[in-house]
């Protein structure tokens, strides 16, 4: 599904330049759930940020799906891969509607039929029709998070790359977006790719993870692995110990 | 328990609103001695509103009421707002939850420190900058000459979280107030800035106040425990049994967590009773 190899992001020039990623490599597999955690600062967003072409600089090689990915993305791409961001108050258009914000998604990517799919959406992500209309700051953070998903699933991607979802959200909410992000990954055979500092949160959602520290991933393993305390790499342990 | 710092009864804080008044705490009752009394709850709790209307921080047209709030038997509510800027800072200080807006952007670390510690203490500002210096030393910054010559943008956000900390301890106040002092930071910075505000409560012999929304990190860090939900506390317990906390509430809120020593399908998702938020507060007064 997704296949990352030596990959190295940077920003900045010369003597301003800053290595946020080193060197990461790492493959997921069709229908399976990764985690990336680390620090802030470690530079797993970076890597989400990389593959979806916000962060211009980089090097290595990047295969979503087979197709090589060039410095330029296309229209094809974003059909594959969604994005969902960290924070739902940031990530929302405050003077468009939920109706405006999902329809538009619908016309970019070309679909006909936008006034069932926005039904459909909203459905999917468990807001219901009295949602439609709304503006975000008539939702709560549980839900304009859903409202995030629905657009993210709106172009029917294969691989959502998931940025700390749930990490601006109270525990409770937390554990219903968890539980819908579990629901769709079963129902449409999605992949995900999620990155969070809380070790929890990974194992719960996750099958494999790799952890990351000063942009360097400095181990792969499965969470079964993570739950045997099975960590080898010193700063895993530390993480998971701060996280017990 | 020795001895109680502060005694707040029966606390309301009012807002009104074109629906009619808004209560975002109703009727809170709570003492608190020379310990760690954890406040948690989710957004929306009151568990803020709490901590701000002790130092009488709720802005008109918020209003707050109170049977007493008092502080070494003198009742917080009768100050005027002239003794109340006494009160603040000296005898009870707050920290605040992100660093990154409670420190003044265009003025060094250290003209900052400098000026809260003048302000409090008549002293020359050589005087001033060594005790700056310690108090850096104090919540274990290295180098701390370099610090204070920097601006806070240049400044992580465990260090800026413990500069915070350092001034609101230079006037040696009595009672602290943390309100989610570490939410902003990593995991292995949350544990550092919570070990120095440990050092410094148990040396200095001060009541702590830590609002937060995360059950473990509160059950591990407090002696004591006041569950809020809808402004009301539902539930007080010790920190070391909270994990056996009785109100459905807290147990929703315990279950809803993924654990990563116990693996589960499904997360269990909160089920609201409107009960709980019509239900009476709890007193946690002693």
């Amino acid at each position: 599904m997704l296949e990352i190899d030596n990959l190295n992001v940077w920003f900045g020039k010369h003597r301003d330049r800053v290595d946020a990623v080193k060197g990461a490599s790492f493959v997921i597999g069709q229908g399976e759930s990764f985690g990336l955690v680390g620090e802030s600062g470690s530079g797993k967003s970076t890597i989400l940020r990389a593959i979806t072409g916000l962060a211009p600089l980089w090097s290595g090689r990047m295969i979503v799906e087979g197709q090589l990915l060039d410095h330029q993305r296309r229209k094809t791409f974003f059909k594959t891969v969604q994005m969902v961001f960290q924070d739902p108050y940031a990530s929302l258009h405050p003077r468009h509607s939920v109706d405006q914000v999902l329809g538009e998604t619908l016309h970019l990517h070309g679909f006909s039929d936008i006034d069932a799919r926005v039904v459909k959406l909203l459905d999917d992500v468990g807001l219901g029709q009295k949602f439609r209309f709304r503006y975000p700051h008539q939702l709560s953070g549980g839900q304009r998070q859903r409202v995030a998903i629905a657009r993210a699933l709106a172009p029917e991607p294969h691989l959502l790359l998931l940025d700390e979802p749930t990490s601006a959200l109270d525990v409770s909410v937390q554990a219903e977006i968890l539980n819908l992000l579990a629901d769709l990954r079963a129902s449409r055979g999605l992949t995900y790719l999620m990155v969070s500092h809380d070790l929890s949160v990974v194992g719960h959602m996750c099958d494999r993870l790799a952890v990351m520290k000063d942009g360097e991933i400095v181990e792969v393993l499965t969470v079964d692995a993570l739950r045997a305390t099975k960590a080898s790499h010193p700063y895993s342990q530390h993480l998971l110990e701060a996280s017990l | 328990m020795m001895g109680t710092l502060l005694d707040v009864e029966n606390l309301w804080v009012k807002f009104p609103s074109r629906n009619g008044v808004f209560d975002a705490v109703r009727g809170v009752s709570f003492t608190l001695g020379r310990e760690r009394l954890g406040i948690v709850g989710e957004s929306g709790s009151g568990k803020s509103m709490t901590g701000r209307a002790i130092l009488r921080l709720i802005r008109p047209p918020g209003i707050v009421e109170a049977d007493q709030i008092s502080l070494d038997g003198v009742d917080l509510m009768k100050l005027s707002e002239k003794d109340m800027r006494a009160v603040r800072g000296q005898k009870i200080s707050m920290v605040m939850q992100d660093p990154k807006f409670s420190l003044n952007p265009v003025m060094t670390i250290g003209d900052q420190i400098i000026e809260a510690y003048r302000l409090h203490n008549s002293a020359s500002k050589a005087q001033a900058y060594q005790k700056s210096l310690e108090m850096l030393e104090a919540v274990s910054i290295r180098d701390p000459e370099r610090v204070m010559r920097a601006y806070p943008h240049e400044m992580s956000g465990g260090m800026g979280q413990r500069i915070m900390i350092a001034m609101m301890l230079i006037p040696n106040p009595e009672i602290l107030i943390a309100d989610e002092p570490t939410s902003a930071l990593d995991v292995s910075v949350q544990r550092q800035v919570l070990d120095i505000m440990d050092k410094l409560v148990k040396e200095r012999g001060m009541g702590l106040i830590f609002i937060s929304h995360d059950l473990n990190l509160v059950a591990d860090f407090c002696d004591r425990v006041l569950i809020m939900y809808a402004g009301r506390i539902v539930e007080v317990c010790d920190a070391d049994k909270l994990h056996d906390a009785q109100h459905p509430y807290t147990r929703g809120l315990l279950n809803s967590l993924p654990r990563l020593d116990m693996p589960r399908e499904r997360l269990e998702v909160l089920q609201r009773d409107p009960e709980w938020s019509v239900a009476p507060s709890v007193s946690a007064r002693s």
